[in-house]
């Protein structure tokens, strides 16, 4: 068999294809998020005084909003080893898929 | 003379204690493999830690604290970049490149496109941004050594120099691992007890907003909020600046070769955590170093001892805790440095042995001993350029010249890194001329902008480098040459060559399910793993 037709076998299990769609819905809106929440806060500094108000003593809200993007970060970080350390036996099950498939198919 | 005295017996003992480590790991430096990716053998708690230790370098501890010290909240912005910025590598870069990887960028760029050309062009692109790196490094060096010992910038650079190419040669990267790890740890003590020492002052109370409020009596609001708005190239420039922050960690090759030197995918996500929460926490200290150090030191004091305020963090330490302390942490901050740039030179020396001596100029034929011979060698030969490099840009910020370096690896390296994984249709013509556009376009731009064009009377008053007045009003390029990269990308894939599919009929490229295989699930070896799991089911995910 052909070495491209075995990467296309794995590909077509329907273990891979539940990899990639998962790790699609979390990875795409989460660096959507924290890209637009990380320029945010260079934006409103560079080109406006909004975050200029003091909200605890001479803490003003550009602290808080940066304070908030190291919030972020430990969460986002956290949210994505605990999918990622989880999508491991989709890959396991799609190795093992597309081994049977072979088996069935291929004349090894 | 005493409070000199024992600077000199604390600096020695920490260099003693390196060296000792490094004798030491040597003695296990056996094949190719120990010497890039330290065998692969890394637990994930000490990668987390090496690679704080790689990340936290001079630039964080003297260059941040310095900024923040003589400038406020726009000192900051490097803080929250640097540590957002491993978003980028964690959702999108790390495993991708773990999967396809096997020492150097060069290589993970190397599984999909087969053409010496692309790895002449990471490995040109590497040793660019490594220099970069370590001529920040070594400036930092320099103005440590100066407060420290009295001796001059010049000769501290050559000082610091000699003894990371004894390290490299000597230890390669098993004792770069090792070094980082411990300096980590001194690293993270130092700052806590530092930071600690400034919140037990009578008028902070332990209390941090107490910092803050008398920040802004005592200095001025304008130390506290961020600079008002000054017209749209000034504000460009923080977005610039943002930019190269965000995505150059992704590109920065020293800090990628760490997700190689651990057994698994697993392995790699806990060093990523343990490395994240200390990076951060450190971060989150930045503040308390450079506010404690504008009110305790005074900025007058900073600026006289270093005009970039790069000595802030050591002069604190004086301030508060007296001589032993500020032998303690001048010593962390050298070994810092040190640590550092060693590992910069372990990813330079590689990427220029193993990519273009070996696959390049050898056509794959050089033995192993072959190797280890020329990484050695171009150990040496990258450090003596670096240091050559370093002695004119001493009156610079440390923290703004890897700022540089950031936006170097933004251009250069990241782009293609993404396409790479992510474009089914890049072609060999679009990485390479991807690379070479965003390098060349960045360093174009600096040497243009007035960074190096000072004009004759440059504001701060330094020496002028180049006594022209700059062509190009950005300080931060990363906002042109990031695009610049992508468009090059983009443009040589349309232009170039043939598309994806001739090439993979050619030879030329690996078929693009292929990578996309492997770089989602490490399957490297399809024949073995899948005909072989039929027998027995492996538990193995790498």
């Amino acid at each position: 068999m052909e070495r491209h037709e075995e990467w296309v076998r794995v590909e077509r299990t329907s273990a891979f294809r539940e990899l990639t769609h998962k790790r699609k819905a979390f990875i795409l809106p989460a660096t959507i998020f924290f890209l637009v929440f990380y320029f945010g806060l260079p934006f409103l500094t560079a080109f406006t005084t909004v975050l200029d108000v003091n909200v605890i003593g001479a803490i003003n809200l550009a602290y808080i909003y940066a304070f908030a993007q190291f919030a972020m970060t430990w969460i986002l970080m956290h949210l994505y080893v605990s999918r990622a350390n989880g999508w491991d036996d989709l890959v396991d099950e799609a190795r093992s898929e597309a081994s049977r498939s072979g088996g069935e198919e291929g004349s090894s | 003379m005493s409070d000199r005295a024992i600077s000199i017996i604390f600096f020695v003992l920490i260099i003693a204690l390196t060296i000792g480590i490094t004798i030491w790991a040597s003695r296990q430096n056996k094949s190719t493999s120990d010497h890039y990716v330290a065998g692969g053998n890394i637990k994930g708690w000490q990668n987390g830690l090496a690679i704080s230790g790689d990340y936290l370098s001079a630039a964080s501890f003297l260059g941040i604290a310095g900024a923040i010290s003589l400038t406020g909240f726009s000192g900051f912005y490097l803080s929250i970049g640097f540590l957002v910025a491993y978003l980028v590598v964690l959702l999108l870069v790390a495993e991708p490149l773990r999967n396809l990887g096997k020492y150097t960028l060069a290589d993970m760029l190397a599984s999909r496109f087969n053409k010496p050309g692309v790895r002449s062009a990471a490995a040109l692109s590497t040793i660019a941004i490594s220099m970069f790196y370590m001529i920040a490094q070594l400036n930092g060096a320099g103005a440590l050594i100066e407060l420290l010992l009295g001796i001059n910038y010049t000769l501290s650079v050559i000082v610091i120099g000699i003894l990371m190419t004894i390290y490299i040669v000597a230890g390669g990267m098993v004792a770069t691992t090792w070094i980082q790890i411990i300096k980590a740890l001194l690293l993270i003590v130092g700052t806590v007890t530092l930071s600690l020492l400034v919140l037990a002052q009578p008028s902070i109370g332990f209390n941090p907003v107490n910092l803050f409020n008398e920040v802004e009596s005592q200095i001025g609001p304008e130390m506290v909020v961020p600079p008002p708005p000054s017209g749209l190239v000034a504000g460009l420039d923080v977005i610039s600046l943002n930019i190269a922050l965000v995505l150059g960690t992704a590109g920065l090759p020293h800090i990628l070769i760490r997700f190689l030197t651990v057994p698994d995918a697993r392995t790699a996500r806990s060093s990523i955590i343990t490395a994240t929460w200390i990076i951060g926490l450190f971060y989150l200290l930045t503040p308390v170093l450079g506010y404690g150090a504008a009110l305790f030191v005074g900025q007058d004091a900073i600026a006289a001892q270093n005009p970039a305020g790069n000595t802030a963090a050591p002069q604190l330490a004086e301030a508060l805790g007296g001589p032993i302390f500020f032998a303690f942490i001048s010593a962390v901050a050298f070994a810092t440095i040190v640590a550092v740039v060693a590992g910069l030179v372990v990813a330079a020396s590689s990427a220029f042995a193993h990519d273009f001596y070996s696959n390049v100029i050898r056509g794959g034929n050089a033995s192993e001993q072959e190797q280890l011979r020329a990484a050695r060698f171009t150990a040496v030969g990258i450090s003596v350029a670096a240091i050559l490099l370093a002695l004119p840009a001493a009156s610079l910020n440390v923290a703004f010249l890897v700022a540089l370096a950031f936006a170097v690896a933004a251009s250069a390296n990241v782009p293609v890194i993404l396409l790479t994984i992510f474009w089914k249709r890049f072609n060999t013509t679009g990485a390479i001329t991807g690379i070479l556009v965003g390098l060349f376009s960045c360093i174009i731009l600096i040497i243009l902008s007035p960074n190096v064009m000072t004009g004759p009377n440059p504001d701060p008053p330094l020496t002028p480098i180049i006594p022209i007045e700059a062509p190009f009003p950005f300080v931060y390029p990363a906002l042109f040459s990031v695009p610049l990269g992508v468009l090059g990308c983009y443009l040589g894939t349309l232009l170039g060559g043939g598309g994806a599919e001739r090439e993979r009929e050619q030879g030329l490229q690996t078929d693009y399910d292929e990578i996309y295989v492997r770089s989602l699930t490490g399957i490297s070896n399809i024949e073995q793993e899948i005909e072989g799991s039929t027998q027995q089911e492996e538990p193995r995910t790498t």
